[in-house]
């Protein structure tokens, strides 16, 4: 195994003569694109993956600020979030690379690899390919390079302070806003809750139709925060086609399966040898040990709520072996 | 029309998912499902369903009026089936001791805060230091974001998913 810690910032050569695209340097790592495939780069060795799924991945690390845990593009390349540093890998959770010690790492300040990764998708992205949508609703992102996107990329993932709806926090989603209804929630009922407040309680008194809400949404795979309860937060998303990663998780993570359905394949965190498929259908609840990687198929678009504990104490709890890997034994 | 139909579960209609063992054990995914659970549940229990450290996602069972209740933090009710009344008063008395919901033994005694009528997919907050009770006039089901407290029920193994399915 071979690990380094890269201090540069990034660099970007010229757009190429005949792809248009800009190839990128962060360290030891290369980044480069041509009209079918993204390249990764680094001293001993190179690994292709297709753009499209290159892509996704990759606006969920920005918007995502590399979440919690390991985010696998595929079983060889990916970044897991140290908290302040990133570890970009090669072959980390893959047996084969690292018992041959064929894996390579470098550990990277969060805010380089994060501006090295906003640089490379803005000029990656083609005018008419939005990466968050899902395949039905987007353009092809394949061929020479041809316009840009920065609307699409340029969105901001919704962190409520306390709940959606309150004064001086994150807004509902109307027409008005730009948030029409998805086509594959046409059905999903748009009425809003009666709600009397009295004089002086309108910081207090809230609700709202969170499944209209969530109807409204013009992204998938993009936990939102909507709810606050000091550490504990509520994520809902709007999810359709392959859930761009395999997440492999740091800490204990929750799904609660809103309407519709969602297949996770899990597989083991450091191996990637297949433990369990788990069908979520709506109303069903299950727990993503921390010991686990997992990737969700959704064949129509679906609402889930991914709850998550935010607590600031867990990555030291991490660090020293002590955070749970289930929540509960019975 | 939709060509497409959106479906959400409900006590008298869900299709329960599984988990399917590879090379695991079924109760390390803790699966329940949440209208399983309140159809087996007494009105108002709080059955824990999901837990992280000390925060806890509840389920109960709507059915008739509910005891007053109180926290010292904000919590969160989605209503997942039926239609519910949610009152709110402010609670004249002192913070409950420890987090999580607390039963009142008595009325609460400060000035009203509002009423919310809510149906499916509706979020209500329940704010911290609010006295709240919920009504309604079919069976319902309410999720709760908040903290294990001392109300908070736990039956894991009665809830979720033990073996191969």
């Amino acid at each position: 195994m071979s690990a380094q810690t890269a201090q540069a910032a990034y660099s970007a050569s010229d757009p190429d003569n005949y792809t248009g695209y800009r190839t990128f340097q962060i360290g030891g790592f290369g980044f480069r694109r041509d009209e079918y495939f993204a390249y990764v780069t680094w001293p001993d060795g190179s690994h292709l993956m297709p753009v499209d799924a290159f892509l996704r991945a990759l606006v969920r690390e920005v918007a995502w600020n590399f979440f919690y845990g390991t985010l696998n593009f595929d079983d060889v390349f990916g970044t897991t979030n140290l908290y302040g540093q990133v570890e970009l890998y090669i072959g980390r959770f893959n047996d084969a690379y690292r018992d041959n010690d064929r894996d390579y790492s470098e550990t990277i300040d969060s805010d380089d690899l994060r501006a090295t990764f906003q640089a490379m998708l803005d000029d990656w992205t083609n005018a008419g390919y939005d990466p968050f949508t899902a395949p039905q609703e987007t353009a092809q992102p394949f061929g020479r390079k041809s316009g840009r996107n920065p609307e699409a990329l340029g969105r901001v993932r919704v962190t409520a302070k306390r709940m959606v709806g309150l004064p001086d926090d994150a807004p509902l989603r109307t027409d008005e806003s730009g948030y029409p209804v998805n086509r594959m929630f046409a059905d999903v009922e748009q009425d809003e809750p009666e709600v009397e407040i009295e004089p002086g309680f309108e910081n207090e008194v809230q609700s709202f139709n969170l499944f209209a809400y969530l109807s409204r949404s013009d992204v998938t795979w993009n936990p939102s925060v909507c709810s606050v309860v000091k550490d504990s937060l509520f994520c809902p998303t709007s999810e359709e086609f392959i859930l761009p990663v395999e997440h492999g998780n740091d800490r204990v993570e929750w799904f609660i399966q809103l309407s519709d359905e969602i297949v996770w394949e899990v597989k083991d965190k450091h191996s990637g040898d297949p433990r369990a498929v788990v069908t979520m259908r709506a109303g069903d609840v299950a727990c993503m040990p921390a010991d686990i990687r997992h990737q969700g198929f959704s064949p129509k678009r679906s609402m889930l709520l991914v709850w998550e504990n935010a607590s600031p104490a867990i990555p030291e709890m991490i660090a020293k072996g002590e955070a749970p890997i289930v929540p509960v034994r019975f | 029309m939709s060509d497409y139909t959106t479906e959400l579960g409900s006590l008298d209609d869900y299709r329960k998912g599984g988990v399917h063992i590879i090379n695991d054990d079924p109760r390390n995914y803790v699966f329940s499902n949440v209208f399983e659970v309140a159809g087996k549940s007494a009105p108002f229990e709080r059955v824990c369903v999901a837990k992280n450290l000390e925060y806890a996602i509840e389920i109960m069972r709507v059915e008739g009026a509910s005891p007053w209740f109180t926290a010292g933090h904000d919590e969160f009710a989605l209503c997942l089936d039926g239609r519910i009344e949610v009152e709110l008063m402010k609670h004249g008395g002192d913070a409950p001791e420890g987090d999580g919901a607390h039963a009142l033994d008595a009325e609460p005694d400060g000035p009203r805060m509002g009423r919310i009528r809510a149906g499916r997919g509706h979020l209500t907050l329940l704010p911290a230091q609010a006295a709240y009770r919920f009504s309604a006039e079919a069976p319902s089901v309410v999720l709760f974001q908040t903290i294990d407290g001392p109300l908070t029920i736990e039956r894991w193994a009665e809830i979720c998913q033990t073996g191969e399915e």
